[in-house]
């Protein structure tokens, strides 16, 4: 590698790990690449310290939410104090597994294990924008992302596509095949019941091959098909599995389907799975995957030759996550001495702490400034996730938001420290002359290290 | 700035928080832009999720409406929560009180079955479309309200601004855009901006965000100011909920910054949250109790700049004609578009209605696409904003000589 050893230790930690804490750089320069590539282990990403609370923990605080609305329903007035402690205490529980999420992130060692976790994430987005959501989002990343993430993608879109929370967030939970049992029965009562394609279009369009991938209004309207009867055990469960993946055989549309050509035979839960596991492995998929994760790493314009070699990677190793990171990490168009990407406030935020050398002991350092950035924490605006490019980010109000931070957290956070030994170990080679001039000009400390912050190369990676 | 004065600002960022973010665009120097063109306003509404136009302006006049829609069905006119009437036909949601009070004057209209010429029922596609003004899907990175900034009037003299913290595609582009949302404090007194404004000489994309971020503020204030001297203009006292409050504020502030000197003469609104595939009753009554809110807050606030403003209000796609089996509806075509303001040209409906009649359903499931949504722009753009037919043909709406202008909307 031509590249200087200190500007690739500076790139190792602040491009593909979520920025330098004080030593970090120093730590990847013996060899950096070796720095990351130790960060991948088959177990999967690091699980968050959060309550440990499951998602059959939450969907049983849903329960009791719902069942509290119900209660309230007759006296006219559905918002009672106990509705609203519901409310309130699911809405906290997503806010408690963020803070941990963003502690993790903080502090880790494994910056690089934890920016891949974070995409995954991203990829498979459940947003707690519906109330229905809010506490499965955190026990949908620790229990079907994390596990998985350099494992193969097949089981991860497999645990994704079965977990409560991608079942309710994509309204699959409920849909019924109309000629299924469930179907005939309560037509038959006069309900309309019926399918809802929302998850299996979204697994086709978004987790999987991709828009271009050519297939159609009946494949979608196929898989959904296929998918129906993929649902999560309620309140009444007679085996008590509320809260869990259930297959229900009476809501499933009996008959084989075709999806992209190819037939499925009726074979209850295995008909969607078997769908799911070609549509894994279509060439389409390693196609959309590799240009999204050259795009998030690298440039909103990756390199084709980047995205040919994630690509192969990815065939060779039949969709294996841990061999497409060993790809990407050691491609060098990765290691590029530009650094092309804008940060996400998430993003920025966690650099910053992690500059700073400090993480958020409280939710309230956390979620408004990431809501007035633009990035409402687990709150995706669609099941496409949070935007990658720069110009979605780069706006003028979102710079202001910035600096205003900036400015407020440099003094709370600077203490008698220098600036300058900061910005040094937080960005390395990286820090231009320019910027280091304008910091030891500055008339504070304070001043200094919010200069820090919204400089050129911190705001980039 | 504090901690404190941060989380007592989260109070209006509630509103944010719904995802309605508002982009302004297009202040024209203001010594340049005295006359009628200067006195032009347009305000363009991006409903994300793809709003079902059979709930927003529900035909329950028509014979196969009640029965595709079953539980989701809209009472009729004379029925208790039921649609308010436009015509035999159609009438809006019961949520839209202002906006149908807007069209007992004359000054609010719908569009029932215009489509952008994507089909794919992808929203993220069909954003693309409806923003970038493309005939296909990622044919542009820019939006056509950006590039038709530029077509009216010399390069320069246009300013762009956006409110929201994050810029949509719809003004990305060539013409530099602001942006503004609420809970900015930034001092304008402060010295980081003067020292970031030189450290970024060499970063044109961070300068002239800073740049224009700053400019803003100072509008900001004025607006803001504005608003509050303005507190109790309110004619809608069914507007109680605070949200709806603060959205109506949203609505207010967009009035002030486009009604003060220098102000913006276009802008554009983003309100998501529509995408109903399930128990869609309650969640399209909430998200369109804010779109009247908001639109009724604008209408207010601009006042006298009321008679020469036009707001188009679109979405991605409509939904399906059927109620699915969730109480709600899916992925469609065809929806409804709104147009409002008191530059508008009084009329019924534009554009014609294909009906529910199972034989007129696009593939038998969503209402039948029977005008384009780029015409319903142009339409806007030539006749409102005196943009020319080349430029809407070739810049602005590449490759879509063949799409007309829609005649008759305003004036």
């Amino acid at each position: 590698m031509a590249l200087d050893r200190d500007l690739q230790a500076a790139i190792a930690v602040t491009r593909l790990g979520l920025g330098a804490r004080a030593g970090d750089i120093a730590a990847a320069r013996n060899d950096p690449q070796s720095a990351l590539l130790s960060q991948i282990r088959e177990s999967g990403a690091d699980q968050p310290a959060s309550s440990g609370a499951t998602s059959v923990d939450r969907f049983g605080a849903l329960l009791a939410y719902r069942q509290e609305k119900r209660d309230a329903k007759p006296a006219g007035d559905p918002k009672t104090p106990a509705v609203k402690a519901d409310i309130k205490m699911l809405r906290q529980d997503a806010g408690e597994d963020f803070l941990a999420r963003v502690r993790l992130a903080a502090v880790t060692d494994a910056g690089f294990r934890e920016r891949w976790a974070l995409f995954w994430a991203n990829h498979f987005t459940v947003s707690a924008a519906k109330i229905t959501t809010a506490g499965l989002v955190g026990p949908f990343e620790d229990e079907a992302i994390r596990p998985h993430v350099f494992g193969r993608f097949e089981d991860m879109l497999a645990a994704s596509s079965r977990h409560p929370a991608m079942l309710l967030y994509l309204d699959q939970a409920r849909s019924i095949g109309p000629d299924s049992l469930a179907g005939v029965h309560q037509s038959g009562a006069g309900k309309a019941v019926g399918l809802n394609e929302n998850l299996a279009r979204e697994i086709m369009e978004l987790h999987t091959v991709g828009l271009n991938a050519g297939y159609t209004q009946a494949d979608v309207t196929e898989f959904a098909r296929a998918m129906t009867g993929w649902s999560v055990a309620g309140r009444d469960d007679p085996q008590g599995r509320a809260g869990q993946f259930v297959f229900r055989e009476r809501a499933h549309e009996p008959g084989q389907r075709t999806i992209l050509g190819k037939r499925y035979g009726d074979d209850g839960v295995n008909q969607a799975r078997a769908v799911q596991r070609d549509l894994a492995t279509n060439p389409q998929t390693a196609r959309h995957l590799a240009t999204k994760i050259a795009l998030h790493f690298v440039a909103d314009d990756p390199p084709t030759s980047l995205v040919a070699r994630l690509q192969g990677a990815w065939t060779n190793s039949n969709g294996h996550l841990g061999e497409v990171a060993r790809a990407l990490i050691t491609a060098p168009e990765t290691w590029s001495p530009t650094a092309a990407k804008f940060k996400t406030p998430y993003e920025f935020l966690v650099s910053s702490w992690r500059a700073a050398g400090t993480s958020p002991d409280t939710i309230m350092a956390v979620a408004p400034i990431l809501s007035a950035m633009g990035q409402k924490p687990f709150s995706a605006p669609s099941p496409k996730g949070w935007p990658e490019e720069t110009a979605a980010w780069l706006a003028p109000d979102a710079v202001i938001k910035r600096m205003d931070w900036s400015e407020m957290f440099a003094a709370q956070t600077i203490g008698d420290r220098d600036p300058l030994q900061i910005a040094q170990n937080s960005l390395g080679a990286r820090l231009t002359p320019l910027t280091a001039k304008t910091i030891a000009r500055a008339e504070t400390r304070a001043e200094g290290l919010a200069i820090l912050f919204m400089s050129p190369e911190f705001q980039r990676r | 700035m504090t901690l404190t004065a941060l989380s007592r600002r989260t109070a209006l960022k509630g509103a944010l928080g719904l995802g309605i973010s508002i982009d302004f665009m297009a202040a024209r120097a203001f010594a340049d832009s005295e006359g009628a063109e200067a006195r032009k306003r347009l305000v363009v509404i991006i409903c994300r999720g793809g709003l079902d136009g059979l709930s927003l302006s529900p035909p329950v006049g028509d014979p196969h409406y009640a029965g595709l829609r079953g539980a989701i069905a809209l009472p009729g006119f004379s029925a208790s929560g039921g649609a308010l009437r436009l015509d035999d036909t159609f009438g809006l949601h019961p949520a839209m009180t202002a906006t149908h009070a807007l069209a007992l004057r004359g000054e609010a209209r719908i569009a029932p079955a215009v489509a952008t010429p994507d089909r794919e029922r992808s929203h993220f596609e069909a954003q693309d479309v409806l923003e970038s003004g493309a005939a296909v899907v990622y044919g542009t990175s820019s939006g056509w309200l950006n590039r038709g900034l530029s077509a009216m009037g010399p390069a320069g003299r246009v300013k762009a601004i956006s409110m929201g913290p994050t810029a949509p595609l719809i003004l990305r582009g060539p013409v530099e855009a602001a942006s503004w949302s609420p809970g900015g404090g930034a001092q304008l007194d402060h010295r980081l901006p003067g020292i970031l404004t030189d450290l970024y000489a060499d970063d044109p994309l961070l300068g002239q965000a800073l740049a224009a971020g700053m400019a803003t503020q100072a509008m900001a204030k004025v607006a803001q100011s504005d608003v509050a001297r303005a507190a109790t203009m309110t004619t809608n006292t069914d507007v109680a909920a605070p949200l709806q409050q603060q959205t109506r504020k949203l609505g207010a502030i967009l009035a002030a910054f486009m009604t003060q000197p220098g102000g913006q003469q276009v802008a554009a609104v983003s309100i998501d949250g529509f995408d109903s595939h399930a128990n869609q009753l309650g969640l399209i009554h909430t998200r369109l109790a804010y779109v009247d809110a908001f639109i009724d807050g604008l209408a207010s606030g601009l006042g006298t700049a009321w008679p020469n403003t036009v707001v188009v209000m679109a979405t991605e796609f409509g939904r399906t004609a059927r109620v699915n089996g969730t109480a709600g509806t899916d992925h469609g075509t065809a929806s409804t578009a709104l147009i409002l303001g008191g530059a508008i040209r009084k009329g019924g409906l534009i554009g014609d209605w294909p009906t529910l009649a199972p034989a007129k359903l696009y593939e038998s499931r969503d209402t039948a696409p029977t005008l384009d949504m780029r015409g319903l722009f142009k339409g806007v753009l030539r006749d409102h904003m005196g943009v020319d037919r080349a430029a809407l043909d070739t810049t602005v709406f590449p490759g879509s000589a063949g799409i007309a202008p829609t005649v008759g909307l305003v004036g």
